[in-house]
């Protein structure tokens, strides 16, 4: 299988759907002409025209609401938001219309939009271009949540995204795109939405994380082992719904649990898996469930120094997994 | 209102105390900061302030007992609520502070890692329940083991917390062996493989430990364990020295006020020799080698009871004279048993001085968190060849130990040549004390 970067498997999985299904419609900011701001739709103008590639204006909120009346007129639009940073005014349409239209028609309509934010912090992305906006929207019932951590996992969920009767809201954390690569194969294939993957098996405690997190933890995972630490690592990929049976299952094995965010930690998306594993694998607990997000502060900050301060290391994940195994 | 007053971590890596005395009786008023009790922890004798004021109402560990940090020894009546804080709590909460909002100067940023509690080390007291995690507590339920049982295991966890693995051993050692051992406590030291015990013989006298034996034993073996030795020594020619210190010795004295002792200037030519090689003054970290900027230089004081090592600190802002004062107040502090916790941490490197006892030849053992440790040995006169012709010299070796994982032998030779330069060159004159 060939090698390919996070940015080609979810362009590669666009061309597809595109191909496969003439329903299938692309828009967003600049995804035409330039081919989306990091390239994730790059090509599709030209073989697919501007019928079904469409440059929009700025303007969020009709994005999400013309993409909606576009699926409930049966069309499957993927629409892209340039950064996860400005779904905000799209909430609306989102939360109010998109989640709520299959339990609104009694059953009557299907909202199949897939709503694809780059989100998170990179390097020198500041207050306006990493934001983590997960919990907001995982919380909302109707609502299909995903953060796939590879390129294998990202090109096969967004075609499983395509393909589901109902909105979903597809997360790729930016500092992927050109920095993590897998095999990815060639053709058509989908990851199902919903199971969460053990992708570092171990004995002494568990770690929860998605999306860049997952390539922290597992490096720190990797430095704890030569501590003697055998770290087991999830990766949770679907935030909603969320694959309770893999995590309470990994819980049950370790006893001890940690869950990995870059969200602000107050009411972040660990927040929910630390209390179902409070809820539901209490007998299991040998230490108390721990969260390492980032700080309840309004952003993150552009100053390199502070950007640091901020961000989610694999060496702050080192020492919670220190902390947590010597408890 | 009445509250508990329990044991205080006195220090780093001090995890347990032993009453010494009591300097209050129960019903005695006793204001707060005000010296309520004396603690012999491994490394030293501390008098513990009270950290409310009111009335003591309670002893609750007699003198003599060894309990461990976070332990009630007393009860404490408080005048008026309990609006004062307590001054020395336990470091329970010392992890907790959310995040500040400055950056942290190295970018490692320890704010944001989520804070734990520590246990409190459970006193085996009456009333509240032993605090064992959820699946401790069933997986002893499962196997009917008594909850105190297991709640008096000494655990690997933090602060001697009982963890799932201990309960698990504990059951296996309680199923190979029909009754529970009369010390259910003496769990063994995490990573550590159990030893068989020795045997007692008829006749045989058991010296129960001290704790400041149990530290010795603990970090000597932690470091051989950790720690991949390897040692360098080199001749040094004291001649020159010892013939000016032996004959200018009572002099300097009653200059100084002050025993100018070989050890002054070994420290003397430790300081120098460690600033021209900063990686003999630092310490193996998991992410690269911490070079030490301060010279804390660690003595061993040799005291009945064991070794102890007090620090010179800021060794290397000391001339010669402030050295032999420094290492005079050190002593004298050690044997009185008055060393302060400042007087024992912090050290960056350590020279022992087996040669007061006669040794010739020594390999010490690293003090855990510094990279190399030096030994003086014993000043002896030798013949030796000098100019083709066979002298008599003041000979001494300078050995060191040193932590191969930080650097090479190499490096140690230069180190101890640096040394070795300083005291053959030692010029005598009148600026001696000043000038070395």
């Amino acid at each position: 299988m060939p090698e390919v970067r996070y940015i080609d498997a979810i362009n590669q999985a666009h061309h597809l759907a595109m191909e496969h299904d003439d329903s299938v419609i692309v828009m967003g900011e600049d995804v035409g002409a330039k081919g989306g701001v990091f390239g994730a739709t790059m090509g599709l103008l030209e073989k697919f025209g501007e019928w079904r590639v469409i440059d929009t204006p700025l303007a969020e909120s009709s994005i999400a609401g013309v993409a909606i009346g576009m699926s409930v007129n049966g069309l499957r639009p993927i629409a892209e938001f340039q950064f996860a940073d400005f779904i905000h005014p799209a909430f609306n349409q989102i939360v109010s219309e998109a989640a709520r239209m299959r339990y609104r028609s009694n059953n009557a309509f299907g909202c199949p939009v897939v709503f694809r934010a780059p989100y998170g912090g990179s390097h020198g992305t500041a207050l306006y271009h990493s934001q983590s906006i997960e919990a907001f929207y995982a919380h909302v019932p109707g609502l299909k949540v995903v953060a796939p951590s590879t390129p294998y996992d990202a090109k096969g969920m967004l075609l499983a995204a395509v393909q589901d009767p109902d909105p979903v809201l597809f997360l790729e954390h930016k500092r992927m795109y050109r920095l993590v690569r897998g095999e990815v194969p060639g053709g058509e294939y989908t990851v199902p939405i919903g199971p969460a993957v053990v992708r570092r098996e171990g004995t002494d405690l568990s770690v929860f994380a998605y999306g860049w997190m997952l390539h922290e933890t597992l490096q720190a995972a990797e430095t704890a082992s030569k501590e003697g630490i055998n770290a087991e690592v999830v990766d949770l990929r679907t935030l909603a719904p969320l694959d309770k049976d893999t995590i309470l299952k990994s819980v049950a094995k370790t006893n001890r649990a940690l869950i990995v965010y870059e969200d602000n930690r107050f009411l972040g998306y660990g927040a929910e898996v630390a209390a179902l594993i409070a809820e539901e694998a209490f007998e299991s607990l040998d230490a108390p469930v721990l969260r390492l997000g980032g700080p309840d502060v309004p952003g993150v900050p552009f100053a390199k120094k502070l950007e640091e301060w901020f961000s989610i290391s694999q060496e702050k994940i080192l020492a919670a997994i220190r902390k947590l195994a010597a408890y | 209102m009445p509250v508990d007053v329990k044991l205080p971590q006195l220090g780093e890596s001090t995890y347990e105390g032993t009453i010494g005395k009591w300097l209050k009786k129960p019903g005695e008023k006793v204001e707060r900061f005000e010296p309520l009790v004396e603690i012999v922890t491994d490394k030293v004798n501390v008098e513990m302030p009270a950290p409310y004021g009111g009335t003591l109402t309670e002893i609750l560990v007699e003198e003599g007992t060894t309990i461990s940090v976070g332990t009630p020894i007393a009860r404490m009546d408080t005048a008026d609520g309990a609006q004062d804080a307590p001054a020395a709590e336990p470091r329970a909460t010392a992890a907790a502070a959310p995040p500040e909002p400055s950056p942290p100067r190295n970018g490692t940023a320890a704010a944001a890692v989520p804070a734990i509690p520590t246990p409190e080390a459970k006193a085996p007291a009456k009333g509240d329940g032993p605090r064992l995690s959820p699946v401790v507590r069933k997986i002893a339920e499962e196997h009917g083991v008594p909850i105190d049982e297991v709640a008096a295991l000494h655990g690997a966890g933090a602060g001697g917390r009982v963890t799932k693995e201990d309960v698990l051993k504990y059951l296996e050692s309680r199923t190979a062996a029909p009754r529970p051992p009369a010390t259910p406590a003496a769990a063994p030291a995490p990573g550590v493989p159990p030893a068989p015990a020795p045997v007692v013989h008829p006749g045989d006298h058991v010296v129960k430990h001290t704790p400041l034996r149990r530290s010795v034993a603990q970090r000597m073996a932690q470091s051989k364990r950790d720690i991949p030795h390897a040692y360098g020594v080199i001749e040094v020619d004291m001649t020159p020295l010892v013939r000016w210190r032996d004959a200018h010795k009572e002099e300097w004295r009653a200059r100084e006020g002050v025993n100018v002792t070989y050890t002054a200037f070994f420290v003397r030519a430790a300081v120098e020799a460690l600033k021209a090689y900063p990686g003999v003054n630092s310490t193996w970290g998991d992410d690269g080698i911490i070079l030490r900027k301060a010279v804390n230089i660690g003595i061993g004081i040799a005291l009945d009871e064991g070794l102890i090592v007090a620090v010179i600190h800021g060794a290397d802002q000391k001339n010669l004279v402030g050295t032999a004062a420094e290492l005079d107040r050190l002593g004298r502090l050690a044997r009185d048993g008055k060393l302060t916790l400042d007087d024992v941490q912090g050290g960056t490197f350590t020279i022992t001085n087996p040669g007061v006892f006669g040794s010739i030849w020594s390999m010490p053992i690293i003090v855990p968190g510094q990279a190399a440790i030096l030994a003086t040995d014993a000043i002896v006169k030798r013949p030796v060849v000098r100019d083709d012709a066979i002298a008599i010299r003041d000979i001494m070796h300078l050995g060191l130990s040193f932590d191969h994982r930080v650097f090479d032998g190499a490096v140690a030779d230069y180190f101890l040549n640096r040394m070795k330069a300083k005291l053959e060159g030692f010029a005598g004159g009148d600026a001696a004390l000043t000038d070395f």
